[in-house]
Parts: C-alpha cells; sequence; structure tokens
C-alpha cells in the first residue's frame, strides 16, 4: 500500500512529463503549413524560423501556460478548500480583461498614452490589471484571514471589474474585436521571451507551492486544527496568495483567458491519484501544461488552414473528460 | 611598372598630385555613392507612432486588413500582394491568393511562411509584436476618416515606391466621383435626416465617422451628432424620438429592426424611407478605403430614391 502510495504520484509525473515532450516534439511538426517545414527545416531558412522560432516556443509556452494555470487551480483549491475554486477566483481574470480594455481603448488616442502603452504592451497592460485586481480583492478583505471574505470580496472584484471592462468594449466597438480575442485565449503569439518568463514563473512558483504544501495539507483538516498544529497560517496564505496571483496574472498576460484548465487539472489528478499537496501541486502543473498542450495542438491540426481558438478547445476537452469520470466513478460506486 | 613609376618621378610633381586628387575624388564618390545607398532606405512613420525602414520597395506583401487590401490594389500593385487577411474579398483578382486567418487571429505560421517583405496591418489587430519579433517588417495603419484614406494611401504608395503624382491622381479620382454623386442627388432630397445603423446591438455611423462624412458631403444631415464619437451604441428610443427621413441598414440588420418596440411606427419606417443593402454592398459602405467613391454613389442612389419626398416628423 506504502509502495503504491509512493510510487504512483511519480509515475503519473514521469507519464505527464513524457506527454509533454512527445506533444512539443509533435507540436514541432503540427501546423498550419504541414508537415513540409518540419521536413525542410534542414535547408530552407525559413521552415527553420517556422519549426524553431514559431512551433517550438508555442508548444513549449503553451505547456508552461497550462503549468501556471494548473499549479494555480491546485493552490486556490486547496486554499479555499473548495473544489469548484480556479485560479480566477481573485478577481484577476476581469482585471486582466479590464487592463486589455483600457489599453486597447487608449491606444492610437493619446499619442503620450500610445507610446506608453506600446511600451507595457497588451501583455503587461494584462499582467498588471491581474495583479491589481488580486491587490483590490485583498484590500476590500482586509488581509487573508477570512476565507469567505476574501472569495466574496474576490466574486465582487471579478464582476464589478469584468463590468467596467464590458462598458469600455461597449462604448469602443473599435475594441471589440480585440477584446474578444483576448477572451478566447491564444497561444498563437508565444515567442522565447514569453517561454522563458513563464518558465521562470513557474520554477519560483512551483518552488513556492511545494514548500508550503504542508500547511495546505494542514488546512484539509480546518483552519483551527492547522493553527493548533503550530503552523504560521497567516504568513503562508499570503505567500500563497502571491503565488496564485503571480502564475495567473503571468499565464492569463501571455495567453489570454484560457478556460478550465486550472479548475479541471486538479481534479484530473485527484482522479487518478490520492497524494498529499506535495505532489498534487506538482502534478497538477504537469496536468494543466499536458491538457493545454493537448487543445492547442487539436487547435492547429482541427481546421487547417485556419485556427480553432484554444480556449473553446481546453473548455469541451477538460469538461468532457471530467464529466466522463465524473459518471465513471458515479457507476463505480453504484456497482459496489 | 617600374618604368611607369621611373616615369611618373621623373616627371614633375604636379601629376602625382592629379593623380591623389583623382584617388581622392574616387573615394569621396564611392562614400557619397554608400550614403545615397543607405539614404534609399525609406523610413515612414506608422499609426502606432513607430519608424518604419524599408531598405527597398517590397515585393511580397501580406495585407490582414481588407482596406488596406484595396488600397494596394487601388494603386495597382494588387500582382504584389502575396496573402490576404479572411475577410479581403476584392478585387476579384485577390480570390485565389491564400487566406492568413483574420484581425484577432491572424496565423502567424502561414505569414512567415509567405516570406513576405511587408506585412500590411490594422493597429488594433493582435500579432503585430510577434511578426516584428520574426523579422517582418510590419507596417501598421488604421483608416478612420477621409483625411486618413487620403493620408494611408500616400504612405501605402511611398511604401511600394509609386510615384506620388500617381496616389494624389487616385485620390483626386475618389473626391471627384463623391463630388460628382453629391451632384446625382436632386436639390429637395438635401437636408434630410439620415440615420445609418452600422451593426445590430444597435451601432450608428455618427457625423464625425468616416461614413458620416461621406453623408455630409452629399448634403443630408445625420440624426447622430459627431459629439456621440464615430460609431455610438445607440438606444433605439433615440432613433425613434429623432425620427429620420432615411434609415440605411445592411439587410441582414433589418429584418430585426421592424421588430424593435415603436420602431414599425416611425414614419420613416411606414413610408419604407429604408434602403437595405446587400451584403457585398455593406462591405463598400463600411471600409473606410480607396471604394469610399462607390459608397457614396450607393448612398446618392438610395437618397435620390428613397428621399424624393421627405417625410417630416409630425407636428
Amino acid at each position: 500500500m506504502t509502495r503504491s502510495r509512493t510510487c504512483a504520484p511519480v509515475g503519473l509525473a514521469f507519464g505527464l512529463l513524457l506527454l509533454c515532450l512527445l506533444g512539443v516534439a509533435l507540436g514541432s511538426a503540427v501546423g498550419s503549413t504541414g508537415f513540409e517545414s518540419w521536413l525542410n527545416a534542414g535547408q530552407d531558412d525559413v521552415a527553420w524560423q517556422i519549426v524553431w522560432d514559431i512551433r517550438l516556443p508555442r508548444s513549449v509556452g503553451a505547456c508552461a501556460a497550462g503549468a501556471l494555470l494548473g499549479l494555480a487551480g491546485a493552490v486556490a483549491q486547496g486554499l479555499f478548500r473548495n473544489p469548484l475554486a480556479d485560479p480566477y477566483l481573485l478577481g484577476s481574470a476581469s482585471g486582466a480583461s479590464l487592463g486589455v480594455a483600457m489599453a486597447l481603448a487608449l491606444l492610437g488616442g493619446h499619442p503620450f498614452a500610445t507610446e506608453f502603452l506600446i511600451r507595457l504592451g497588451l501583455t503587461g497592460a494584462a499582467f498588471t490589471g491581474a495583479v491589481l485586481a488580486v491587490l483590490l480583492t485583498l484590500v476590500l478583505a482586509r488581509g487573508v484571514q477570512h476565507t469567505l471574505r476574501l472569495l466574496l470580496a474576490g466574486v465582487i472584484v471579478g464582476v464589478v471589474l469584468g463590468a467596467l471592462a464590458s462598458l469600455i468594449t461597449l462604448m469602443r466597438p473599435d475594441v471589440m474585436q480585440g477584446m474578444q480575442g483576448f477572451l478566447l485565449g491564444s497561444t498563437s503569439f508565444i515567442g522565447w521571451t514569453s517561454c522563458l518568463l513563464m518558465l521562470c514563473v513557474l520554477l519560483l512558483c512551483l518552488a513556492l507551492a511545494f514548500a508550503f504544501s504542508r500547511v495546505l495539507d494542514a488546512l484539509t483538516l480546518g483552519e483551527s486544527t492547522a493553527i493548533s498544529l503550530g503552523l504560521p497560517l497567516a504568513p503562508v496564505r499570503v505567500a500563497l496568495v502571491c503565488v496564485l496571483a503571480l502564475a495567473t496574472g503571468t499565464a492569463v498576460a501571455q495567453t489570454g483567458l484560457v478556460a478550465f484548465v486550472g479548475l479541471a487539472a486538479p481534479h484530473l489528478v485527484r482522479s487518478v491519484v490520492q497524494s498529499k499537496h506535495n505532489w498534487g501541486v506538482v502534478l497538477s502543473a504537469l496536468m494543466g501544461g499536458t491538457l493545454l498542450l493537448a487543445a492547442d495542438l487539436l487547435a492547429r491540426i482541427a481546421i487547417t488552414p485556419q485556427e480553432m481558438p484554444v480556449g473553446v478547445l481546453t473548455a469541451v476537452l477538460g469538461g468532457g473528460y471530467l464529466l466522463w469520470l465524473m459518471y465513471r466513478s458515479q457507476a463505480a460506486g453504484a456497482q459496489s | 611598372m617600374a618604368s611607369r613609376n621611373c616615369t611618373a618621378s621623373s616627371s614633375s610633381g604636379r601629376q602625382a598630385v592629379l593623380k591623389r586628387l583623382l584617388a581622392l575624388r574616387v573615394a569621396v564618390l564611392c562614400a557619397l555613392w554608400c550614403i545615397a545607398s543607405v539614404a534609399q532606405a525609406l523610413v515612414l512613420r506608422d499609426d502606432r507612432q513607430l519608424e518604419v525602414t524599408l531598405s527597398k520597395p517590397p515585393q511580397r506583401i501580406v495585407s490582414l486588413l481588407p482596406s488596406l487590401t484595396e488600397t494596394v490594389c487601388a494603386l495597382g500593385q494588387c500582382q504584389k500582394l502575396v496573402g490576404v487577411d479572411r475577410y479581403s474579398n476584392w478585387p476579384d483578382s485577390i480570390a485565389k491568393l491564400p487566406r492568413m486567418g483574420g484581425g484577432i487571429d491572424p496565423n502567424i505560421e502561414s505569414v512567415v511562411a509567405l516570406k513576405p517583405d511587408l506585412v500590411l496591418m490594422a493597429t488594433s489587430a493582435r500579432g503585430a509584436e510577434r511578426l516584428q519579433a520574426l523579422g517582418l517588417t510590419v507596417l501598421a495603419l488604421e483608416p478612420r476618416s477621409h483625411a486618413d484614406v487620403q493620408r494611408v494611401m500616400h504612405l501605402v504608395a511611398q511604401a511600394l515606391d509609386v510615384p506620388v503624382h500617381e496616389s494624389d491622381r487616385v485620390w483626386r479620382h475618389i473626391d471627384a466621383a463623391v463630388n460628382a454623386a453629391a451632384q446625382s442627388i436632386p436639390p429637395h432630397a438635401k437636408g434630410v435626416r439620415v440615420y445609418f445603423e452600422v451593426s445590430r446591438a444597435p451601432y450608428g455611423a455618427s457625423e464625425s465617422s468616416f461614413i458620416g462624412e461621406t453623408l455630409q458631403r452629399l448634403g443630408v444631415r445625420n440624426i447622430l451628432p459627431a459629439s456621440m464619437g464615430p460609431f455610438p451604441k445607440v438606444n433605439p428610443e433615440f432613433v425613434v424620438r429623432a425620427q429620420p427621413d432615411l434609415i440605411m441598414v445592411g439587410d441582414s440588420n433589418f429584418a430585426d429592426m421592424v421588430t424593435r418596440p415603436g420602431w414599425q411606427n416611425m414614419a420613416a419606417m411606414r413610408a419604407q424611407h429604408v434602403c437595405t443593402f446587400k451584403p457585398q454592398e455593406s462591405d463598400v459602405l463600411v471600409r473606410a478605403g480607396p471604394r469610399m467613391a462607390e459608397a457614396a454613389r450607393l448612398m446618392a442612389q438610395c437618397i435620390t430614391d428613397k428621399a424624393a419626398s421627405p417625410v417630416r416628423s409630425k407636428p
């Protein structure tokens, strides 16, 4: 029993890592220009550029963004002790949309604003928006002590900032297209710099989440138990909220609002192995990466030479798989 | 060689000086030529206020905005287009060009695979930064008014090394056609009050939009003032209250219009003073590009047909 407990997570981690590598390898070969680019990469400069500068960073980036979202999902569900918690819970998604909407609306307006925004870029605006939204939630909840207050403040911030973003979009119909693209989420604009940034943030967040996983374990037994165990609950909570904000903000800024990966990844992990939070966060990250990468690959293949929005596919894939797992476990429960 | 040197040294020093002068001249000429070839690189400022450098006139162009595709073709450079976005549909000669996705979802990989030396796209489109990072030259332009159309045409002409008088000629042609359209409207139809609906949300075209500018030049009035911004979201009640004499709308939006509360009793609706435009016509009307003249003709035709007797709102 103990052997299977320690082996299963390791096995799953290896399996997922292998899938990720396989996906990245496949990702370098699949795209709207087909296999030729991959076959000619040796001779043709442009084909090489397509494989090395477009497909590879895009695949690695999809993996990293999915991993960030999966990690954030696992942290959120552990922190709030709520299986429905997702990375966008503290208002970061709406904050990011508001940031993008404001940037798009101001772009081309005042020359000074335009110059500033071009420096900042849409990714910068989205990241700033996401982080500021989480800070606003923390201020409104007056700290991180009360889980319920934090949740409610997050919902309120999310709704209000989302409404403001919609208002801007409505007033300036010319930004509507750009907003639509952001809301659907896309992996096709990721370059090596974005990849590197996401991987660094991922490593940092993974290390922090791994270090604080004991607190998440203790939290499953209830807040009072966690405190009675002598764990420094308040500072660790602040740190975990920071991890959540950083991971979500980075992923959202680079890929837009990719749906469902953060919610589904921890559930998928739990459905395969039962583990403590230390393995849980790592596995959720790997699962999220695999999920988004698979969706990205499908998005490229499904209607070539055009592309499907990857957010649509993550929702369908993740949702469908989760539903199937739920019914399977129900059926198994009925039989036993 | 030695003998030549011998003669050179034997003759007066003047020849050596001359030789040196010649070498100097050649060097200066070389330097000038180098400077000239560097100066040939064209630097343009696009609508993002970024400086775009073109070392030589582009021969392979990808356009990701229909009005820019049309501008390139109006300048007679259609044959240099190698790819367009999925909404570009004019002129017919571009029908067979590969499609690169749309403004919000340009397919980066397909664009790069075409090896373009210039990518034209809207400033609001995504992916400009990514395409630039991949080494492509991106000129982002956003025509929003008549003056913009003229400016963008001039800029594209510069970029494509089309003589300035040529782009001026194309523009004068458009300008003259809009004036001719305005003159074709009978005097009693002048001054009718028009509501132009762009999409069914409903968004209308106000006086400050390029559609509004065309309407103004045609001598009709717009119920949406410039203060509302170019394409304001309109309260349906506002239109009923303003009682336009004439409504212009794409035919896909018209069906929905009849069912709006209070609209069927509007004088313009009752008198059927509504012009519905087919999808191809709508494309012409809503693109700020070289087909503005055709758009003006369509609108003038509509005004002449429908508003021959202006309906005034009831006292």
